[in-house]
């Protein structure tokens, strides 16, 4: 009976301390940091974008992102769960590929990346690799009637190195890509 | 590529760099001695002693500290059941969710108040800001549980025969203001500065370039992400775990996530090391664990970066490794290492869907969970060592015919038969689950059929992989499986009860036993057990028993997929 008593003391306590303080104590460090905790954002004009979180592009006319399994929903994130030898799942990667070829007149099938044909974890990866930023570079030149070498320059320069320039992969951030593209098509 | 490598052996590096000082002083702490924290630490102790009810001079038997352990355990069950089936009009719920099934509000339950954090829901549609707050308080209290309940056999195990094991509840007060708590503030803040959101607000609504509308779910995600990690919980916030961008954005958030998981199960050992003054036999066991975890985690990063010859076979470059289900930021090396570190551990967090990998790394992750104590669950992963220990103790024994002793203490029979039921109640628990769950759906594969997103090998592979994950309570899982039913989230939650609560009593109660036990100091007979010889004694048990027991399993289900794939 003691116990019990003590239990529900010591349970409360915990819950004023760790489910209250602890939480607003967070809170209030990240009202210092960048985008006061409510999620990176950046204002251009009057749209707010979340550049941390990925979306949908319009392949006519912008750099494409990862094929996700939620189709880009950020408020139900997901990958597709399918195993390495799902033959489902092979067929799907497949037509992806044949879609790519379609798409981005001049590209081989051995110059397209994985990351391209293959959905990310959450289904919400905001980056793509930068082979498959450059893959694109022909087809995003031409809709846009830009030079090719104005859109890879534009690539080069979005390139995220990796941590400290040692550690992890080399990447690109689709959203900032793109709308460093329409700043350039508005030139 | 190499830069991926090279990530990932930063990582290890950083972790024993920070576990060992770390170690020392969870050594401390739990060892009553001075620490440097007890001027600015030591009077929230005394307020939570105080308002408590709690002597902290008091120490009391084994039986006693367990049932302080499981009635406050009860208790956190009873309040986790009422706000998670009344969530819809409890406050702090501006995105409108509605509350749990009675079915599900049982397994989340049971799942996190044992740190388990097996997730049949996802949190972005599931949970209300209340219920993750509710969610993440487990998060703490279990993995202080863990930690008390650890300090509380390492009482057991020093030189003296005693009836006393220390004080449960001071054990648990000092975990907590001492160790998760502070390092928590440390993590949660460094995931705020690298862009984890922490707001009470709601979706965020904004418009694609496109001009659609989207929805951004968010909420107080960083000061859960610290806690989950370091606590070894792994419940998510957001469905993906750690694989979503809000929980995980950048490559060093995912190193400091990375690290948390193992730091405290590694910093536990050299804890003991330290409170016993047996520092060599805190590196005994860390090499046993160490060789374990390396040999888990080898074949995973390369078959990872090999990718999958499936995908090869079409055309498409593999030098990105399998990049199904994994983030791009990461890439397939830090993402194969997270999946064994959350594995060895009983984490369960992922940065990468396990569902997607290739079979290989499938099945380390398996046989990560199936061991269970390579380096383990915040101090319950100890716990499983430690029967493991016994039972080596004892074999070794029997072969050079002496009679066995740990530690100056005789082992015998009644010992014995704990730690043996202890050791093969985990594979009990794990091919009872499964077994069960593949008749059901070869008795009835239409009724079934929404169970698996897999066909084949790989669709058993899910099954299994949901009672290792159970059982081992570690909460990862194939996502892949459909296990928001009425089947999987009973049988899941009871696989979850008693594989936490037994192998916690079990090396209590031998702790307790050898305890009470006359002390014998060490002589030339003694088997000494902080020598390369005995680690690979323990090695040896620890895969016959716990590898080579579901060996048939692994045959079914990666081992299959791996021939056909390759």
């Amino acid at each position: 009976m003691k116990d019990l008593l003590t239990a529900v003391r010591l349970t409360l306590w915990c819950a004023l301390l760790l489910s209250i303080v602890y939480p607003l104590l967070i809170w209030s460090i990240a009202q210092l940091s960048p985008g006061q905790g409510q999620g990176v954002q950046e204002m251009l004009g009057a749209k707010v974008h979340f550049t941390g979180v990925g979306q949908n592009f319009d392949p006519k006319t912008h750099f494409q992102s990862r094929p996700s399994a939620v189709n880009y929903n950020a408020a139900g994130a997901g990958g597709s769960n399918k195993g390495p030898s799902n033959p489902d799942y092979l067929i799907e990667v497949k037509n992806r590929i044949d879609t790519l070829l379609k798409q981005n007149p001049g590209l081989q099938t051995s110059g397209i990346p994985a990351d391209l044909v293959t959905a990310s974890g959450a289904g919400l990866d905001p980056h793509i690799s930068v082979q498959a930023a450059k893959i694109q570079v022909r087809r995003v030149a031409m809709a846009n009637q830009l030079q090719e070498e104005q859109v890879k320059k534009l690539v080069e320069l979005q390139i995220e190195r990796p941590f400290l320039g040692l550690f992890g992969p080399d990447r690109i951030n689709v959203l900032k890509l793109n709308l460093a593209l329409d700043q350039l098509r508005k030139k | 590529m190499w830069q991926e490598i090279l990530g990932v052996g930063l990582m290890f590096a950083l972790l024993l760099l920070f576990a060992i000082p770390l170690g020392k002083h969870i050594g401390q702490v739990l060892n009553f001695e001075k620490n440097w924290s007890d001027p600015f630490l030591g009077f929230i102790d005394r307020l939570f002693y105080r308002i408590a009810g709690i002597d902290e001079m008091q120490q009391v038997s084994w039986q006693n500290n367990l049932k302080a352990m499981l009635t406050i355990n009860a208790g956190w069950f009873v309040l986790s059941m009422l706000v998670l089936s009344n969530m819809s009009w409890l406050p702090l719920n501006p995105d409108g969710i509605a509350s749990m099934s009675p079915d599900l509000a049982f397994n989340t339950s049971v799942s996190f108040i044992t740190n388990t954090n097996l997730q049949h829901y996802s949190g972005e549609t599931g949970l209300s800001y209340l219920g993750q707050m509710t969610l993440m308080l487990w998060q703490f209290i279990s993995a202080a549980t863990g930690m008390a309940i650890c300090a509380v056999v390492f009482q057991g195990m020093r030189e003296r025969a005693s009836e006393k094991l220390g004080n449960f509840y001071v054990f648990f007060v000092r975990s907590i203001t001492r160790v998760l708590l502070p390092l928590s503030i440390l993590a949660a803040s460094i995931y705020v500065f690298q862009g984890v959101p922490m707001t009470f607000l709601g979706k965020a609504l904004t418009e694609n370039l496109q001009g659609d509308g989207i929805e951004i779910s968010r909420g107080p995600v960083a000061a859960f992400v610290a806690i989950k990690q370091l606590g070894t919980n792994g419940g998510g916030f957001f469905g993906p775990n750690s694989a979503h961008p809000l929980e995980n954005p950048t490559y060093l958030s995912n190193m400091v996530e990375t690290i948390s998981i193992l730091l405290i199960p590694i910093a536990m050992l050299f804890a003991m090391g330290h409170v016993l003054k047996r520092r060599k036999l805190a590196w005994t066991f860390f090499g046993v664990m160490c060789l374990g975890f390396l040999l888990l985690l080898l074949p995973a990063i390369a078959s990872e970066l090999e990718g999958n010859p499936a995908i090869a076979a079409m055309g498409i470059q593999q030098n990105q490794g399998s990049m199904e289900g994994k983030e791009v930021r990461f890439g397939a090396a830090a993402s194969a290492y997270w999946a064994i570190n959350t594995t060895c551990t009983s984490n369960g967090s992922v940065n990468a869907m396990h569902d997607s990998m290739t079979p290989l790394t499938g099945m380390s992750a398996m046989l990560g969970m199936m061991t269970n104590c390579f380096f383990g669950g915040v101090g319950v992963g100890f716990l499983n060592f430690y029967v493991f220990v016994i039972l080596a103790v004892f074999i070794s024994g029997l072969m050079v015919g002496r009679t066995p002793e740990f530690l100056g203490k005789k082992i015998e029979a009644r010992e014995m038969k704990i730690a043996m039921i202890i050791a093969l109640l985990h594979p009990l628990l794990v091919m009872l689950g499964t077994g069960l769950a593949t008749y059901l759906y070869a008795q009835n594969p239409d009724a079934c059929a929404a169970w698996l997103s897999n066909p084949g090998s790989h669709g058993f592979s899910q099954m299994l992989y949901e009672f290792c994950s159970a059982s081992a309570n570690n909460g990862s899982g194939f996502e892949g499986l459909g296990d928001n039913t009425l089947f999987w989230n009973l049988s899941t939650g009871l696989i979850i009860l008693t594989a936490r609560y037994l192998p916690i009593i079990g090396p209590v109660a031998i702790a307790g036993l050898l305890a009470q036990k006359q002390y014998i100091p060490e002589s030339a007979g003694t088997l000494r057990t902080d020598t390369a010889t005995f680690g690979t004694m323990v090695f040896a048990v620890i895969f016959i028993i716990a590898a080579l027991a579901f060996f048939p399993t692994l045959v079914l289900g990666p081992l299959t997929e791996y021939f056909m794939l390759y």
